[in-house]
């Protein structure tokens, strides 16, 4: 690490492309709808910027409150549940002979490489009425009837007149298992990263002072995986909580998500002042969480450096 | 005692990779990712509109999607679009690495602040504020193409270049400054050094930055859903809008077409980069 | 019926990675109840894997380990009546130091009102009485390895198994904590048994001492007989300095056997009369003294010129080339602070021996 003065000529040319171009492409975006967030509509297309703080109001009415707290509520089930699939996932991987580990390790991220878009569809194909979960699900519903023919107690009608498919799509959990989809391999970097890093010693010295496998997960590797834990908890929440396309594929009327109502604003609604209020909500809420992570982070890192 | 002799224990305390629930849990999660994408991938062969039976192999939806023009056109555009972000995602994003590796300067923490910001902020606000941004701007929408591409791909570069930063950052990171003291040493230039030392140090960087670059800007749908208009249609936004109809084999074909893209661009790039290191 | 002079037995245990690598290879030991045992031998000898079998964290692939006569198969380690002190001691940073003692005390359900009294006790044995309140992060490795020591200890083990305990420490502490490791066995009483590379540790520290290569014990006895009676060609060479030198059984002299050595004629020499052809004759360096004029009438010799002085303080070694072009080292004490009649470079000597100071070795 060198002060910039030693070389001002090399210094400012790899500075200023990056710094122009974040600036310009990106800061004076965001900027704009911040300005935008305190403005008021005017005709069609028009916003005029009185600094009125009547958006972020709005977004506090009981209707956009219910929205936000179901996005919450989502974001929060799709994150425990990653995290309650993707402990044993990383605990699997980490405890693999190491020539499997990368191998591995990318079977659970390979999907992740697959266009999101592509995935979400691929789910609706999948879980439809006439997708191949019910399609899988009548073929045992058949067999089973055969059975109940073959004992002679068909007559019961013991599952039904006819198979019933299940409304797997187009509706709350139909969100939350594309949540889950979309976002496991996120939780399994971050919790396979602290596993790796630890001294395997410590389990073993567990085990060794007399302490069962069940204690030993919750009284060593849990406190000394809680850096990696908290991350991925984070960075699967804050995704989760913005998602645009599950909600909006996957997702019946009312499992709208707040990135389903700022693009209704920006779109079909045309209230950018509102629709700039909301995402900002958003960005607070995210560097929130991400506050929080750093904090958490700083508390770990001394006991980590031991 | 002799209930243990029974049970005989096969397995060390710390084998979880061979006990069989965590084999369960790991295999069933493979199922979970893999079947949407496997069975997708199937039936774009099948010879049947219901997408459900087999009914044999076809390439018919292949033929269909290829005779698809506003497929074709949204495709070719995803693919300019991927490659000029790529491009330009990796200079900038390398210009950063070098800088905040290279540098001690007053703002350092800010920039690098403002640098992650592109990586946390959700897509959904980084699309609306692009939307505005273009419209308040008057960035003009009837350009000859591929210049009507413009608006998606800074879009792109915008968030493509952090992430290219990062990557090639942790390379760097690795980097035994010995080497290039090394060679001012033996007599090289500044430029020198940084041509014939640093550069071939941060290639494998470089082309894990590229391909990352170049599958987000693929991979894109929310921002690009903002920044397009009617005449710069990309592919995922043409997938989208077929699929608010219904599933269909010729969205199979074309996004079998997408993923072989995908996997093979990350397989080179992975063996590339494994060759580098050796 | 458990034999009392047995604490861990060893029956034929093999273990094997894969199809491929045999890292224990039919190893049989017994060790007795308060001992302090040794499994010495360099890396990949397979004796970190024997201790990991009897903690419980490998499986044999086959064989037995009996503790205190009760046999440890399918025994998980939380249920085996031994406790390890770790190569990295694998204090838990997360707790502090009087928890990370409390904790194999808490697991297996020791009264609340007991485990304070038996923590503090503990510490008190491995002198960090105070201590309690601290995170291992403020502790020095010196410390943290007294606190992995309290804490296998405080649960009272049949035995207490170390991995390479002392690597971690620099020199001057090493040593100190030899001592004290010894101190530490004599006040409890309990079994020990210790890994180490280090052949000085070994000899200093132990009872008796199994030496490892490839899999296999080559030698189990006490120090002063592995060093000076060491059974085979590795175990010479691995314990201590030694000349070794090739030589041919010539016939017997009574009970003596006779050995042809190049360079200095039949050497009479005590070893096993069923030795035939090729053998090895082992002196160690301080064995050997250095004359101008030739060996004295007890002793035999070989001329040589010298080759190079290493200084080492309280000795000197001086490395001779001889006529056959072999290398023989000769250690040479520093009795004098000025060393009269100095042995220069490039001047001949004889190394001289007296014949019951070697040792026989099989080919």
């Amino acid at each position: 690490m060198e002060s910039w003065r030693r070389h001002p000529l090399v210094f400012w040319l790899i500075n200023l492309p990056p710094t122009l171009w974040l600036v310009v492409f990106f800061l004076l975006p965001l900027s704009i709808i911040w300005v935008f967030s305190f403005g008021e509509k005017e005709g069609v297309i028009g916003i005029n910027v009185t600094w009125t703080l009547a958006n972020y109001v709005r977004a506090f009415d009981p209707l956009y409150l219910e929205i936000f707290t179901k996005s919450f509520w989502f974001a929060g089930i799709t994150t425990f549940l990653c995290l309650v699939i993707g402990f044993p996932i990383a605990i699997f991987i980490t405890f693999s002979p190491a020539r499997w580990r990368p191998v591995l390790l990318l079977l659970i991220i390979l999907p992740f490489w697959t266009n999101l878009l592509i995935r979400t569809y691929a789910l609706i194909a999948v879980l439809r009425m006439r997708g191949y979960v019910n399609f899988t699900l009548e073929w045992f519903w058949e067999k089973a009837n055969g059975v109940l023919l073959f004992l002679g107690l068909d007559n019961v009608a013991l599952l039904g007149e006819r198979f019933q498919p299940l409304e797997l799509l187009y509706n709350n959990t139909a969100v939350v298992i594309g949540l889950v989809y979309v976002h496991l391999p996120f939780m399994v970097l971050p919790l396979y990263a602290a596993l790796d890093r630890m001294d395997k010693s410590y389990l073993e010295a567990s085990l060794d002072l007399g302490a069962g496998q069940f204690r030993t997960f919750f009284a060593v590797t849990v406190p000394l995986a809680k850096a990696g834990i908290i991350s991925g908890l984070i960075i699967t929440f804050i995704p989760a909580l913005g998602s645009f396309l599950t909600p909006d594929l996957l997702g019946g009327t009312d499992s709208q998500m707040i990135a389903n109502v700022i693009e209704r604003q920006f779109k079909s609604a045309n209230d950018w002042p509102f629709g700039a209020a909301l995402s900002y909500l958003l960005m607070y809420i995210t560097f929130f969480a991400l506050a929080i992570r750093a904090l958490m982070a700083r508390g770990t890192s001394a006991m980590e450096a031991a | 005692m002799a209930a243990r002799g029974l049970f005989k224990r096969r397995l060390g305390p710390l084998d979880y990779s061979r006990r069989w629930s965590l084999q369960l849990v790991f295999l069933a999660s493979l199922v979970f990712l893999y079947v949407p994408i496997l069975t997708l991938i199937a039936f774009s062969f099948n010879d049947s509109r219901r997408n459900i039976v087999w009914r044999g192999f076809t390439l018919k939806y292949y033929e269909k999607a290829l005779g698809n023009s506003s497929l074709m056109e949204a495709f070719a555009n995803s693919l300019t679009i991927a490659l000029i972000s790529t491009v330009i995602s990796v200079i900038l994003g390398a210009m950063v690495a070098i800088l905040l590796w290279r540098f001690r300067f007053p703002g350092k923490a800010p920039l690098e602040g403002a640098m992650s910001l592109p990586i946390v902020i959700p897509e959904i606000c980084m699309g609306v504020a692009m939307l505005a941004f273009f419209a308040r701007i008057g960035w003009p929408t009837d350009l000859p193409w591929p210049l009507n591409l413009g608006a998606i791909t800074i879009a792109h570069i915008s968030f493509s270049f952090p992430f290219a930063a990062m990557v090639i950052r942790a390379r760097l990171a690795n980097f035994n400054r010995e080497l290039e003291e090394a060679a001012k040493d033996l007599g090289a230039s500044e430029w020198q050094t940084f041509r014939d030392i640093l550069i071939p140090y941060m290639k494998p960087g470089l082309l894990a930055g590229g391909l990352l670059a170049f599958t987000l800007s693929l991979d894109d749908f929310v921002i690009t859903f903002f920044t397009s208009g009617p005449d710069t249609v990309t592919f995922p936004v043409k997938v989208y809008s077929m699929v608010r109809f219904s599933v269909t084999p010729e969205v199979n074909a074309a996004s079998t077409v997408l993923i072989v893209v995908t996997i093979l661009l990350t397989t080179i790039a992975m063996w590339m980069q494994g060759r580098s290191e050796k | 019926m458990p034999d009392n002079d047995v604490m861990i037995s060893i029956k034929e245990v093999t273990k094997r990675f894969g199809n491929t690598v045999t890292a224990v290879d039919q190893v049989s030991i017994d060790i007795r109840p308060g001992e302090f045992f040794a499994l010495l031998g360099p890396s990949g000898c397979g004796k970190t894997t024997l201790l990991r079998m009897i903690a419980g964290f490998e499986l044999p692939s086959a064989g037995q380990i009996l503790i205190d006569g009760q046999d440890m198969e399918g025994i998980a380690p939380n249920h085996r009546p031994i406790n390890m002190v770790f190569q990295s001691y694998a204090v838990f940073p997360h707790m502090s130091v009087f928890d990370n003692v409390a904790y194999g005390l808490k697991v297996s359900g020791v009264p609340r009102a007991e485990i304070g009294p038996r923590v503090e006790e503990s510490l008190d044995l491995v002198k960090l009485a105070g201590y309690g309140p601290r995170m291992p992060d403020q502790l020095s490795g010196g410390q943290r390895q007294r606190v992995a020591l309290a804490r296998a200890l405080v649960k009272r083990p049949k035995v207490l198994l170390l991995d390479e305990p002392l690597s971690a420490l620099d020199a001057k502490l090493r040593e100190a904590m030899q001592l004290e490791l010894v101190r530490l066995q004599h006040t409890v009483g309990i079994t020990f048994i210790v890994v180490t590379h280090d052949q000085k540790e070994a000899l200093s520290m132990a009872n008796r001492i199994a030496v490892m290569e490839e899999g296999q014990v080559r030698q189990l006895a006490s120090p002063a007989e592995l060093y000076e009676a060491p059974n085979c060609r590795f175990v010479a060479d691995f314990i201590g300095k030694t000349n070794l030198l090739q030589g041919r059984v010539g016939g017997l002299s009574g009970a003596q056997v006779l050995v042809q050595v190049e360079g200095i004629g039949p050497v009479p020499l005590s070893g096993d009369k069923e030795m035939r052809g090729e053998v090895g004759v082992a002196v160690r360096p301080e064995k050997m003294r250095l004359r101008g004029d030739g060996p004295a009438e007890d002793e035999v010799g070989i001329k040589g010129r010298v080759a190079e002085i290493a200084y080492f303080g309280e000795v000197s070694f001086v490395y001779l080339t001889d006529a056959q072009g072999r290398s023989l080292s000769v250690a040479v004490p520093n009795h004098k602070r000025t060393g009269g009649g100095a042995i220069l470079t490039g001047q001949d000597h004889w190394c001289c021996w007296r014949p019951e100071d070697a040792i026989l070795l099989p080919e």
